[in-house]
């Protein structure tokens, strides 16, 4: 049984406190690094095609006389890409990000998020220096890695990349697991089993870095090309919660179109709303991107974890129902 | 129908699942960064009281349950209904025996219970959280013996029976809490 934490109330002015000290400790370890620290807007005309995330939309005239149609951005992602294609180099950013229906123990759809991106880094060197700032924080000594595979293999002992949605759909029906309403789409089925069965149980000891992802849940990241296929992506987890996300980032525009049209298709069968996705930063790439890895790490989910506490309210001076 | 989407699922929202009317005890929301939402939910039977676990996709809808909670006030039974009414509208509902449940045993004339009402039938009985009964029948009180350790069983005038210390008497009037079925204290005058 679940059995939280002694509540040990923290006073609103420590919870500042203890946040401020978080952001200063990390601009403090990125200017050591000299990377830049950069600033991208928050309303954009154009919006994230994932389908699993649904964006902020407002009518709102920014200009005089002219009403647009604007998002607020549910990841600095492309934005910061557009600095990547100017040649920036390895740049980071902290900013709030919006995402609508989020609300619940871990989530409150306005949070805040640190991103970055390091030019002529494998994803493997990137979760070493996110280990690094880990230490720095104090939040641990060491991580684990451990790939998406072995996790299925070892918890369930469910072999994923030869799996049908029928194989996941009994691993959950013998986990006793009833589910309605999903569809037999793999990656959903992959999802369920993933949150309610594996990530629970994930880096109570030390975080544990989850890397090398079906292909099919590749995202925006590079898929390697000798079999078996992964995708070179990576999860954060630090007790039983997602911490971060990471990619070796794609480099051409063919990839990034290809992605977002397919996102917009996957849209359309599910019966949700076509985004317009970025397609300045299309129009600018016109040559590929160097190579980079990227990661985007939960800022509210982790204070929660340096002042331990278990639900993200806690660690909000006005979560969203008192805002 | 009526009916509710996930995102408006919150602990005491009354749903139909499975044809049966059930409770929201607990929901927690469950989402991959990147991925499918879930909200994953305990829900109780209202007519079973059974909790189970279910898992949704959010963003489904779930029949809403016709489910009224009422504070009526118990009036007798005929051994096959027992009888209720709303103070204010002197309306009478009778619940049968399924419905009052184990609440039986705390029935007392004239105390004001929840009554849950399903498309208007009584599916089951709460009885208020403290109930003063008197004792029928006990073991004779030890003389010098105090509060602390032992008891001994007492027979309420409702048929319930529950641990008292050994110095309570019968015909003694106490307080009880219906939810643990413990003894409170002896009833004072209030």
């Amino acid at each position: 049984m679940y059995v939280p934490n002694e509540p040990t109330k923290i006073s609103r002015i420590e919870i500042s406190k203890a946040r401020a000290k978080l952001y200063s400790d990390i601009r403090c370890f990125f200017l050591a690094r000299e990377i830049l620290e950069v600033e991208t807007p928050i309303f954009s005309h154009f919006a994230n095609t994932d389908p699993s995330i649904c964006s902020l939309q407002t009518d709102i005239s920014l200009s005089a006389n002219k009403q647009e149609l604007l998002y607020a951005h549910t990841s600095p992602e492309i934005q910061m890409k557009r600095l990547l294609v100017e040649e920036f180099g390895s740049i980071f950013q902290i900013c709030k990000v919006f995402r609508l229906n989020e609300d619940g123990r871990l989530h409150n759809p306005e949070f805040t998020m640190l991103e970055w991106y390091r030019q002529d880094y494998s994803y493997y060197q990137l979760m070493d220096e996110l280990t690094e700032l880990l230490v720095i924080l104090n939040l641990c000594s060491e991580c684990q890695t451990i790939s998406y595979a072995s996790l299925f293999e070892d918890v369930l002992e469910v072999d994923i990349f030869n799996s049908s949605t029928e194989t996941l759909i009994r691993c959950a029906e013998d986990n006793k697991l009833d589910v309605r309403g999903l569809s037999d789409d793999f990656n959903s089925w992959c999802d369920l089993l993933m949150s309610h069965l594996i990530e629970p149980n994930l880096g109570h000891s030390n975080p544990v870095f989850v890397v090398d992802y079906p292909p099919s849940q590749s995202a925006l990241s590079k898929i390697t090309s000798i079999e078996p296929k992964v995708a070179q992506r990576f999860e954060l987890y630090i007790r039983g919660v997602e911490m971060a996300n990471g990619y070796q980032e794609l480099t051409t525009q063919s990839d990034y179109e290809r992605c977002f049209k397919n996102e917009n298709k996957i849209r359309q069968e599910r019966h949700l709303p076509q985004m317009p996705y970025n397609v300045e930063f299309l129009q600018s790439m016109t040559k590929d991107l160097n190579e980079y890895a990227g990661v985007a790490v939960g800022l509210d989910r982790l204070l929660m974890h340096l002042l331990r506490v278990n639900n993200i309210q806690d660690v909000l001076l006005f979560p969203v129902g008192s805002a | 129908m009526a009916s509710y989407s996930t995102n408006e699922f919150k602990s005491g929202l009354k749903i139909m699942m499975d044809n049966y009317p059930c409770t929201i005890v607990e929901n927690e929301f469950v989402k991959p960064g990147k991925g499918q939402a879930f909200n994953r939910v305990k829900i109780r039977n209202l007519k079973t009281g059974r909790v189970v676990e279910k898992t949704f996709k959010s963003g489904e809808s779930v029949e809403a349950a016709d489910v009224v909670e009422t504070d009526l006030q118990y009036l007798y039974t005929d051994g096959e209904f027992w009888n209720f009414m709303d103070p204010e509208s002197f309306e009478q509902i009778a619940a049968d025996e399924k419905a009052v449940g184990e609440t039986i045993k705390w029935l007392k004339e004239q105390d004001i219970c929840t009554v849950t009402l399903w498309n208007g039938e009584p599916i089951s009985v709460t009885p208020p959280n403290f109930v003063v009964l008197q004792i029928t029948e006990t073991d004779p009180g030890v003389r010098g013996d105090t509060a602390s350790g032992g008891g001994k069983p007492a027979t309420l005038e409702t048929g319930a029976v529950v641990r008292v210390p050994l110095f309570i008497e019968t015909s003694e009037i106490i307080k009880v809490d219906t939810r643990s079925g413990e003894y409170v204290g002896r009833a004072k005058d209030e």
